[in-house]
């Protein structure tokens, strides 16, 4: 499990994130919502410890993160822009990977398979286009069998048949128990998938509980019309 | 220490297949057999060399060090993600572009000098000297650009920022020191002497070399006083002291830093 407990984040003297308290838990998904430049991305920087909190607490499993990282043996994580060294071919982006962690990863090869990745894996990541390299990173997330996915729009660049073969394994991993955390625009991927929802918006968080009490509480059987109804009374 | 040892090992293999390594190795190369064939006399090439390491090595290993991580950002982020602390992926970087600078300059003067020098233990000890200068200053100033493109993102900024580094310490240093000893000539200038070449160290890397190549009788009344003081125990240690600081100064603030920073 992790959490965070008043999390805050300044650049400068923007405030990015403002006392963020939210709660991932195995087997559900938690979708992050909000607009552009809302502070998502910087909220999953801090759980993974790229971006540091100007104040609050990241805690995994009830602890705080150590300096080794250590934690993040148990992270997958797909950033929104996937940023692989342009010079590697995906094979060798892969084998850095497992050498860093030296660790055989158990699951490379039928997520090679799953994405139909066997093609590109010989090609410099630089010249991949954008879904292949998502795709990519997708298998880097995911080949230590993690119990916390991190997806920061994971979908965004997929194709309708990749997107549908991605959700299909995350619905498998949700089901074997895996935490995940996924933002997106595409509300409609939340509507299938999520259990949970976070709001944020300008950095604090409007929103955060089940996908079931959003819909009552708003009297909205829709999720985006929910949402929409959670900004409008922020907005009044 | 085996992850610092798997990243440095990463970026000496980035290194060694791009063309900066090349173009480092070829530079000492050339200049060093061109000086063989200006003076034939390896003591003199020797201490050419140095007189030009103290120049270069500082802005080499600085514009090396700071382009490398910018090129490489996609892979720090890439291993930050990883279960792999903070600490490792600096000093796998720094230890790794520190291996790769001093071996191309170490191939680079030292082949030329198989080649072409005298087997005349004079000689041999005075090139000995170079390299033991040269991978002071090149711990040094990568210490220091890698501390400097840890603090700036923007590419333009961090090389603007070496660059003064390096106008200060290899170019208007010395000017400024002599002005002011010349200015205050008067007053008794010893020690204040020895505490501005131990404040820089491309200063100090000179009159090491200097003292230890029986060249500072050359500098005059500075270097009877030089020869006095680092040609003693004391002095010796004392230099290598504060060469030690200079790079262990800017690994534990660079490692600070990288520690703080946000990816
Ligand atoms: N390293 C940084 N330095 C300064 N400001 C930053 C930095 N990273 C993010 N920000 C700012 O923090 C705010 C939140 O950015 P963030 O990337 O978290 O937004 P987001 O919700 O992920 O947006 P999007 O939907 O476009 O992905 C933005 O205003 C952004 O400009
Ligand atoms: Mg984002």
């Amino acid at each position: 499990m992790i959490e965070t407990k008043g999390l805050t984040k300044y650049f400068g003297s923007f405030a990015a994130l403002r006392d963020v308290s939210i709660a991932l838990h195995p087997g559900r998904l938690t979708g992050i919502i909000g607009p552009n430049g809302s502070g998502k991305s910087t909220l999953i920087k801090c759980l993974l410890g790229l971006v540091r909190p100007s104040d609050g607490l990241v805690l995994h499993n009830g602890r705080l993160p150590d300096t080794g990282g250590s934690y993040r043996a148990h992270i997958g994580y797909m950033p929104q822009r996937a940023t692989f060294p342009g010079d590697l071919t995906g094979r060798e982006v892969l084998a850095l990977v497992s050498k860093l962690r030296s660790e055989k990863p158990h699951r490379m090869d039928s997520l090679i398979d799953l994405f139909d990745l066997h093609r590109d894996l010989n090609k410099r990541v630089r010249t991949l286009s954008g879904g292949t390299r998502q795709k990519l990173s997708a298998v880097v997330a995911g080949m230590y069998d993690p119990t916390l996915l991190i997806l920061d729009e994971p979908t965004a660049g997929l194709d309708t048949g990749a997107s549908k073969v991605f959700k299909g394994y995350v619905s498998e991993q949700l089901k074997q128990g895996c935490a995940v955390l996924m933002t997106t625009h595409i509300i409609s991927d939340l509507e299938e998938m999520a259990d949970d929802i976070v709001l944020l918006v300008d950095g604090t968080v409007s929103y955060a509980g089940s996908v079931r009490e959003l819909k009552l509480t708003t009297d909205r059987p829709l999720l985006e019309a929910a949402v929409a109804e959670i900004l409008q009374q922020g907005a009044a | 220490m085996t992850i610092v040892r798997q990243i440095s090992g990463f970026v000496i293999r980035d290194i060694l297949r791009s063309r900066w390594s090349i173009a480092n190795t070829m530079f000492f190369a050339i200049a060093t057999a061109g000086l063989f064939y200006l003076q034939a006399d390896s003591a003199r090439v020797a201490v050419s060399i140095s007189s030009l390491s103290l120049v270069f090595i500082p802005l080499i290993s600085l514009i090396y060090t700071a382009m490398y991580y910018y090129n490489s950002r996609d892979f720090i982020e890439l291993i930050l993600t990883q279960p792999i602390g903070r600490r490792s992926v600096f000093l796998g970087l720094l230890l790794g572009i520190l291996i790769s600078l001093v071996a191309g300059f170490i191939t680079g003067i030292g082949i030329p000098y198989v080649i072409l020098g005298s087997s005349d233990w004079t000689d041999i000890s005075a090139v000995i000297a170079v390299i033991v200068i040269a991978i002071a200053l090149s711990s040094i100033f990568a210490a220091l650009a890698l501390v400097a493109a840890t603090r700036c993102d923007d590419r333009g900024k961090g090389l603007a920022v070496i660059l003064g580094m390096w106008l200060v310490a290899a170019v208007l240093y010395d000017g400024l020191v002599l002005a002011a000893a010349t200015a205050l000539a008067e007053y008794p200038m010893e020690t204040p002497l020895l505490i501005a070449s131990l404040a820089n160290p491309v200063d100090l890397s000179r009159v090491l070399f200097l003292v230890h190549s029986d060249m500072a009788a050359l500098m005059g009344y500075t270097g009877a006083v030089f020869i006095r003081f680092f040609d003693q125990p004391i002095g010796l240690v004392v230099a290598t002291v504060s060469l030690l600081a200079w790079f262990a100064a800017p690994v534990w603030y660079g490692l600070r830093r990288f520690n703080l920073k946000d990816f």
